[in-house]
């Protein structure tokens, strides 16, 4: 086996001829970790994923076309995909913050912090809904101020951004943090003695070496929030084209046992995810290739 | 994948194990609702000493408790209950259609459609009923704020709806002008909780609405629990007979070999003994004698049944199926 | 960019000790904020801390002790309580294992191997997260459900999988199940291959490079992992009611058990065993804490064997 690194390493014949699947390297490991992944993926996950496309194809496509494009359908992935998108967007800014503040910076209290990021895994998300209209109900603690200037936060699309928000808080914080922790301090003294400001170090520097961290952090808030139901029933209100979500659509045909309707909708959501994930995870395998890693 | 499968349910077997052995005695599951809970822990206790009485057996009755369509697809999904009790007979005919569990003519193997107790639609307002709300004309009047939750995911809700709706049939005369009723009553809606217990919270906790729709039962459980203080009973004019139906389920029943005990456990419940506990528990008993010893408790309504509506079978996918007359008010 | 050898292991403690020892007046300026930069930014993360996470967190605590310690105690210790809790350690520590395994191989073959397609593969890895927690539930029941593909053959075979505690592993399974994996790729890759291809170089066999090499340089990313993974598992709702059946004392989880307590207008007592969980997850936060501030010195020496070979 060749000692090389596996780019240099690649012969020329081979190239000529056809690129080969998975590039050689001197790595051992590849088959036993890959074929093992494969296997446990698709037992757990990708089979029963497929049963659900397979079931939503026991509709007549005119059916299953009207089912996924109805007017209340689009009004219910208006809602999911932007309040998912917006609460992933809130999550991204100032889960960097707290990440940042977390890994570079001493103030008291700093662990209890640190602990309690993780709060949204633990509380199950009907208990989150429950805390979080509470809160925000017009007679909620934070909700009464908002009245008094005419403002509905629970019960509104507002309410579903922020239940999403919070569900998806831990994802930015915990991908950023261990990159940032891991980043050598050689390099921003490097950027520093070669005469940087601070500014132009933390956007020249740290931001491309933190970014396909950050995007994961936001892929993952992201698609958290676009499947969430235990929380948002309570705070959204449920109003048809208004506040219904995607999951709740999914919800109200399993309760009249269309299960070939509901697996159209569960498809029509997973087919999305699958795209804005994909273009997510491509955007980050390019910014990554980018800055050389 | 089958390896996995085998030690998941050898350590599943073993935790089964691990209970059973204490104890040599029977068990049934009873899969109901959301708003039996209480009626059930009750009623457990006196049918087990029932059971002892007759059969020196020590039966533990497991309960299953969840909305009432969700409980009923899981019973067709496998959860292998002995009995259920749901909330309207519209969710246990699918036991029969999809599930294959039980006889298409269920309903007339116990007495009164195999309802033993019934409850019916009242109004919860806030205490001192700030906005006068009498009947259910009220409901559409323009500053009142009515809370129901989703007929499309809760089975209370639909007793809700049809409510409405016969009311406005019966005064008004034509569906039309019902419907035209029941969507001005939906306008007036500003939460759509998913269930019946959600919506209670809405109301009582959160602070939302001026009339709350409720089953009789939760209304008096609300009082109870919630607080006099808070919120009073309203009582329509007219409203709907609301049948909580209950069979045992023939093919999960067999297979664990509890018919008698299933069969038995349900009888119970058409007794003085069962009757009283259920009239406790603020339903509706069927026994003519309880339900005078309990006049002063139940107020006289008049009240429709589901048959006006020509069944569960027809009034289930009219009203509440894909683009049904509930759809169609929302667009 | 990848991390040299010598880096391993650092932590943050150790990193500022060592631009302390280089400091100068330029150098300063460049690699820390300036002390007001400092402060708005931990005032903006703790302001949004505060109104999205303590505050949800001081309710759930103010309502469980809302009717006194007696209640409190009364409603984490109850029977249906303790089997409640007993079934979500037991679903976490089936799932989370599992996951791990999963996680580290998956990794592995992404982060450190060069394949076509390996976008696609990635995003698949994440869809779990998309999948809506009811949806979740549902494509187990379309394979395992009395209606579903194997139904008939598991009900002859008595084999119960939905509504018993298999169910309720795969769908905790399923739904953390991208959680290590997540974790430990955007690291692997960041920190390239280089130090593993030395390591076989020099003549380590692949396990021997996998403990000495790999682990300890990822280490704290998988821990992190673990502890979303288990927390995730321990706080599922949606997916586990699908697939649990709901039954007292036998298939409830906590998360259900919470929801039957809230329904039953017990809602002290609800938010009591809520309080319970969020516990366990600070708890498995501060463990972490211990770990790391115990294991620094292992580490050291971890590194120092390493640079050693």
């Amino acid at each position: 086996m060749s000692v090389l690194t596996s780019t240099d390493a690649v012969p020329h014949q081979q190239l000529q001829n056809k690129e080969p699947w998975v590039k050689k390297s001197v790595l051992p490991g590849f088959g036993l970790s890959f074929g093992y992944s494969t296997l446990y993926a698709s037992l757990l996950v990708f089979i029963p994923l497929a049963a659900l496309i397979v079931k939503s194809f026991g509709l007549p496509l005119d059916q299953l076309w009207d089912v996924v494009s109805n007017k209340r359908a689009l009004a219910s992935y208006r809602l999911t995909f932007g309040a998912s998108f917006i609460g992933a967007l809130i999550n991204l800014i100032f889960g960097f913050i707290l990440a940042w503040v977390l890994v570079r910076y001493k103030f008291p209290g700093k662990r209890i912090v640190d602990a309690v990021v993780d709060l949204p895994f633990a509380l199950p998300t009907a208990v989150a809904g429950i805390a979080l209209t509470a809160l925000y109900a017009p007679n909620g603690w934070i909700g009464q101020w908002f009245a008094l200037f005419g403002i509905k936060i629970a019960y509104t699309w507002i309410g579903v951004t922020i239940a999403l928000t919070f569900i998806g808080l831990p994802f930015v914080v915990r991908t950023v943090q261990p990159v940032l922790a891991d980043l050598e301090a050689e390099v921003e003294e490097a950027a520093a003695s070669l005469g940087a400001s601070r500014w132009q170090t933390f956007t020249r520097v740290l931001l491309p070496a933190l970014l396909p961290s950050l995007l994961t952090g936001f892929a993952l808030a992201f698609a958290r929030a676009i499947g969430e139901y235990g929380s948002v029933v309570f705070i959204s209100g449920n109003m048809p084209y208004r506040t219904e979500i995607t999951p709740l659509l999914i919800m109200t045909k399993l309760e009249q046992f269309d299960y070939a309707g509901a697996a159209a909708l569960g498809s029509v959501m997973l087919l999305f995810s699958f795209i804005l994930l994909l273009l997510i995870n491509l955007l980050q395998h390019w910014s990554h290739k980018r800055t050389g890693g | 994948m089958m390896k996995l499968i085998n030690t998941l349910s050898l350590i599943a077997g073993a935790l089964l194990l691990s209970t059973a052995a204490v104890a040599k005695d029977v068990k049934l599951l009873n899969v109901s609702y959301d708003p039996t809970r209480e009626l059930y822990r009750e009623y457990n206790i006196a049918f087990a000493k029932h059971w002892l009485a007759k059969t020196g057996d020590k039966v533990t009755v497991e309960q299953s408790h969840g909305g009432s369509g969700a409980q009923s697809r899981s019973v067709i999904d496998g959860l292998q209950a002995d009995v259920v009790t749901f909330a309207l007979a519209g969710d246990i005919d699918p036991l029969a259609r999809i599930g294959k569990l039980i006889p298409e003519n269920w309903e007339t193997r116990l007495p009164q459609h195999s309802a033993p107790y019934t409850s019916t639609i009242v109004f919860l307002v806030r205490k001192g009923n700030p906005k006068h709300i009498k009947d259910w004309d009220d409901l559409i009047k323009k500053n009142v704020e009515v809370i129901t939750p989703n007929p499309k995911t809760s089975g209370g809700a639909r007793w809700n709806y049809l409510a409405a709706w016969g009311f406005a049939k019966r005064k008004l005369g034509s569906d039309q002008a019902a419907q035209d009723f029941v969507a001005k009553l939906y306008k007036n809606v500003p939460v759509l909780d998913s269930g019946a217990r959600g919506a209670t919270t809405t109301f009582v906790q959160r602070g939302i609405g001026d009339v709350l729709l409720t089953w009789e039962n939760e209304a008096f459980l609300a009082v109870n629990e919630l607080g006099a203080d808070k919120v009073e009973i309203v009582v329509p004019s007219v409203s709907i007979l609301a049948e909580a139906s209950v069979t045992v389920v023939d093919k999960y029943a067999d297979a664990h070999g509890t018919r008698v005990l299933a069969e038995e456990y349900l009888k119970y419940l058409y007794t003085k003994e069962g009757q009283n506990i259920i009239a406790k528990n603020f339903y509706r008993p069927r026994d003519k004698e309880v339900e005078a010893a309990y006049a002063n408790k139940f107020p006289k309504i008049e009240l429709f049944t589901i048959e006006d509506f020509g069944g569960w079978k027809k009034a289930q996918p009219e009203h509440f199926g894909d683009g049904g007359i509930f759809d169609k008010i929302y667009q | 960019m990848a991390g040299s050898i010598s880096n391993l292991g650092h932590n943050t403690a150790a990193k500022k000790n060592h631009s302390a020892g280089i400091r100068g007046i330029a150098k300063q300026s460049a690699t820390s904020e300036a002390r007001w930069i400092r402060w708005s930014l931990i005032s903006i993360a703790m302001l949004f801390l505060a109104l999205f996470l303590i505050l949800p967190l001081v309710i759930v605590f103010t309502e469980a002790f809302a009717k006194g310690m007696g209640v409190y105690v009364a409603a984490i210790t109850h029977p249906d309580a303790a089997a409640a809790i007993k079934l979500t350690l037991l679903a976490a520590a089936i799932a989370v294992p599992l996951n791990v395994v999963f996680g580290l191989a998956a990794s592995w073959a992404i982060a450190k191997f060069q394949f076509k397609g390996k976008q696609i593969v990635i995003t698949l890895i994440d869809l779990p997260f998309a999948v809506s927690p009811v949806v979740a539930g549902l494509i187990y029941m379309l394979l395992f459900g009395a209606q579903g593909l194997f139904g008939h053959w598991l009900m002859d075979h008595n084999v119960r999988i939905m509504f018993a505690v298999p169910g309720i592993v795969l769908a905790t399974v399923f739904i953390t199940f991208p959680f290590i994996t997540r974790e430990l790729i955007p690291l692997m890759q960041e920190q390239g291959k280089e130090q593993e291809e030395a390591a076989i170089t020099l003549g380590a066999n692949g396990w021997q490079m996998f403990f000495r090499v790999t682990l300890p340089s990822i280490k704290w990313a998988l821990l992190y992992g673990i502890i979303l993974c288990n927390a995730r598992a321990m706080g599922e709702f949606g997916a586990v009611s699908v697939v649990s059946g709901k039954i007292r004392g036998q298939t409830n989880t906590m998360p259900l058990h919470i929801e039957i307590l809230y329904n039953e207008y017990q809602f002290a007592a609800a938010f009591a065993v809520a309080s319970l969980l969020a516990l366990l997850a600070l708890v498995t936060l501060v463990l972490k804490s211990a770990l790391e501030w115990k294991a620094a010195r292992e580490h050291e020496i971890a590194v120092l064997t390493a640079q050693a070979q």
